[in-house]
């Protein structure tokens, strides 16, 4: 019979956490998020000795308390999911600090074994640990191991099936002392907590009341639902009181003073360093990597080098990609008859979901360049050398990638907000993102700018992203005072000495985070080419003011006299000339079909909205197409003003209408409307997918349209004023 | 000796912790990063802005900017002290 096991995988960030759980998943593993957030949830199952064991990933953490989603989520999954056991990676060349999460753990009474990760890094510094007494002194089997090599994962297995059959000798129950007054406090509480509640684990009334004294927020809750709160709480307020009075501080800081005394005691007995050297290879690097005059300069490399990476490398595979869903769209329209279904599946879903697909390249190597960041512990450097100047902009120094991978792409840009700890950062990060140009919309403004400003276009282009870059600055100022005010995290950040990092390990990295694009936002896509596909594919006939088919079989009829007159060459010609000819007309009549379709009569529906910005129904309905893709915008264009589907940004005939219908201030305020408003629906996806709410999303939408209106129209009229329409 | 902010103190300076100020999330947050009364402190390295400020603490390198280093309160350790 198969046994099974359920464990939780704790530890500090940095702790080489990620290495373990991989080590001892082999890699298989689910992806998924946190019920309710956009913290990632890890899964996987070990086999080991007739156990099947699932093993869930905890986010990484300094502490239990209940001041960070993740904390909470941590905790909240061992005390009421009670997985059999709690694994806690501790990272063995940082002892004292990863050992506070572990006296937290010890202090929920429930069964443990520690990790001793990074043993070999922790040897050449040489520090000896003496592991088999520290575990005798912490009550909690502890096994070495070095997860980046594989080492020690059979022996963590197996005492994982020890401790969950209470098999192993050195578990017993400890308990932290907190000093004469704290224990005296303690022990009240926990009765009063049991006397309220006597079905109760003692260890877990214990646990409560170390953190009814230590303030926390979740606890108060908790106990705020049950029976007898006042008692309970009236008897903390006493307590807290006294402690104050008679030791002189807050119960918390005397309670995290106990821990690290703990920790102290049990490591003066049990580590021994054999060098007095603290300067470490890691040291070295970073005095070079963090210099004061080095130090920009190669993070700015290195950034330079993402990019050049992801966009230019990933626009081979790109083209690739681009050309695959071209050939698919050929086989499947050649196997379907003409029909609505055909068009839906050929233009709506395979042009709308392949237009997103070919950005997967582009992904993959920006999270492979993040991971391996994360991975070599760069990342924290380049946030501690970006941290004053985002900080101005009310950002963290992490933020510094997302905004500069908006240049690129706002979608992975979104997706990579998730090496931002704080929610606060996070969703801000997130909100201004798109105001940062994306290369999607640069075609556009190649075509206006192009078309209108002549000689002057490369200018107009760059003041274009030099207001995204500005207005991103402002709103951040703006929101910080107004949405997020007094939620400030504080920068506390964990500088981890520089690793090698694995591939595989880097490789896993990369495909947890592209993985979960693909699946999530597929969907989201998929119902938005749909959407489109169908507005402007609706409805079906169209009453057409003039004869099209009439005039295509007109001309037919007139060449087919003239091409049989004529020989060779001067029939090729002119038979060349009978299919532009017959395109043109082709061109005329989806002209008509798009604006009697659905989208072209939404597109006059918000033409009175969009007049007092200087914008006609042609460019209503070339906005509204935007939403789907920036890309889009340009061969609205080419078909409303009769240039054909293929005309692109540097089409002559297209710039040609667009001078002759839009004034240069006219343009500029649509460049401005194009900067400002929503990206695309995969950007609305992906804010959706990593805010984890719809009101943020629809935020983020709102106020992106009423920013692009009220700068295009203070741009439009302040011109008019002005006199320069 | 007087208490130092720990952000008056310059590179390579070393110090043992002896409070922290102010309230809440934060001082919560340095304490289980190892912030406590009696530990010591070594100033690693300014960043190029100046800001934020790397330390190294119980063996470990953790960065505060300066209006979070100014609520640490520390004793500087002399000189002779230094060398062993």
């Amino acid at each position: 019979m198969v046994k099974t096991l359920t464990i939780a995988l704790a530890g500090n960030p940095n702790s080489g956490k990620t290495t373990i759980f991989n080590n001892l998943t082999g890699g298989h593993q689910k992806v998924g998020n946190w019920p309710g957030v956009t913290v990632e949830k890890k899964e996987g199952t070990a086999t080991h000795n007739g156990y099947t064991i699932r093993v869930v990933d905890l986010p990484g953490t300094y502490s239990l308390t209940a001041y960070s989603q993740e904390e909470i989520i941590a905790r909240n999954y061992i005390i009421e999911e009670k997985p059999d056991l709690v694994v806690d990676v501790i990272d063995a060349s940082n002892l004292e600090r990863n050992l506070y999460l572990a006296s937290q753990l010890i202090d929920l009474g429930i069964k443990l074994v520690f990790a001793l990760n990074m043993v070999d890094l922790a040897q050449s510094r040489g520090q000896i640990i003496d592991h088999k007494q520290l575990a005798v002194l912490m009550g909690v089997p502890i096994i070495p191991t070095v997860g980046t090599k594989g080492k020690g994962i059979k022996e963590l297995l197996e005492a994982i099936v020890r401790v969950a059959e209470d098999k192993a000798s050195v578990t017993r129950h400890i308990h932290i002392d907190y000093g004469r007054e704290l224990e005296e406090k303690i022990a009240e509480i926990q009765g009063t907590i049991l006397s309220a509640r006597s079905s109760m684990d003692e260890h877990h009334a214990r646990w409560m009341g170390i953190k009814l004294l230590e303030n926390d927020e979740e606890v108060i809750k908790e106990i705020a639902k049950r029976p007898r709160k006042k008692a309970v709480l009236g008897q903390l307020q006493r307590s807290t009181i006294h402690l104050q009075k008679i030791l002189g501080d807050d119960p918390e800081t005397l309670i995290a003073d106990r821990r690290y005394g703990f920790i102290h005691g049990a490591l003066k007995e049990t580590l021994h360093h054999a060098k007095k050297d603290r300067r470490y290879l890691s040291d070295q690097v970073d005095t070079v990597l963090t210099n004061r005059l080095l130090g920009f300069p190669i993070f700015i490399f290195f950034i330079w080098a993402m990019f050049q990476l992801t966009f230019n490398l990933g626009s081979y595979p790109m083209a690739w990609i681009d050309a695959g869903v071209g050939l698919l769209a050929e086989f499947v329209g050649g196997l379907m008859g003409e029909g609505l279904l055909k068009s839906l599946i050929v233009d709506g879903i395979i042009s709308g979901v392949g237009g997103v697909a070919v950005f997967l390249p582009n992904i993959f190597i920006l999270f492979f360049c993040i991971a391996l960041f994360e991975d070599t512990g760069y990342m924290a450097r380049a946030a501690f050398i970006m941290d004053k100047i985002m900080h101005t902009l009310g950002l963290h120094g992490k933020s510094f990638i997302p905004m500069i991978m908006g240049f690129g792409c706002n979608v992975p840009a979104i997706m990579a907000t998730r090496v931002l700890e704080s929610r606060r950062d996070r969703i801000l990060t997130m909100l201004i993102n798109p105001l940062i140009s994306c290369s999607g919309r640069l075609p556009i403004y190649v075509l206006i700018a192009g078309a209108l400003f002549g000689a002057r276009a490369g200018n107009v282009i760059f003041s274009i992203y030099l207001i995204g870059i500005t207005m991103a600055i402002l709103m951040g100022q703006i929101f910080k005072r107004t949405l997020f005010k007094g939620e400030i995290a504080p920068f506390v950040l964990e500088l981890p000495p520089y690793r090698m990092p694995t591939f595989r390990g880097t490789v896993i990295h990369m495909w947890e985070r592209g993985s979960i694009f693909i699946k999530k936002m597929g969907g989201i896509i998929l119902i938005g080419s749909i959407v489109v596909w169908a507005l402007s594919s609706f409805p079906q006939t169209v009453d057409y003011s003039r004869d099209y088919e009439g005039e295509t079989q007109l001309i037919q009829k007139e060449y087919a006299v003239v091409i049989q007159g004529a020989e060779g060459e001067q029939a090729a010609a002119l038979a060349e000339e009978r299919d532009q000819k017959i395109a043109e007309v082709e061109i005329l009549k989806e002209r008509e079909f798009q604006e009697k379709s659905l989208l072209g009569r939404l597109g006059k529906g918000i033409a009175p909205v969009l007049r007092p910005l200087g914008f006609d129904w042609k460019a209503g309905v070339a906005l509204l197409t935007g939403f789907v893709a920036k890309e889009i915008v340009v061969s609205t264009f080419g078909v409303l003003y009769q240039a054909g589907e293929e005309a692109g940004e540097e089409s002559e005939s297209l710039r040609a209408a667009i001078s002759k219908s839009m004034t240069p201030l006219v343009g500029y305020a649509f460049m401005i409307f194009v900067l400002a408003y929503t990206p695309c629906v995969a950007t609305v996806a992906v804010i959706r997918r990593e805010s984890g709410s719809w009101g943020w999303t629809a935020f983020s939408v709102g106020y992106g349209i009423a920013l692009a209106w009220i700068l295009a129209f203070l741009i439009y009229q302040g011109g008019m004023l002005l006199g320069l329409g | 000796m007087d208490a130092l902010k720990l952000n008056e103190m310059r590179t390579g300076d070393r110090g043992i912790i002896e409070r922290i100020t102010g309230t809440g999330r934060f001082r919560q947050r340095l304490m289980e990063m190892g912030f406590v009364p009696g530990a010591e402190i070594i100033v690693e390295k300014y960043a190029p802005l100046k800001d934020p400020i790397e330390y190294v603490l119980k063996g470990y390198h953790v960065s505060l900017r300066h209006e979070e280093a100014e609520r640490v309160l520390v004793r500087g350790v002399e000189e002779e002290e230094k060398e062993d």
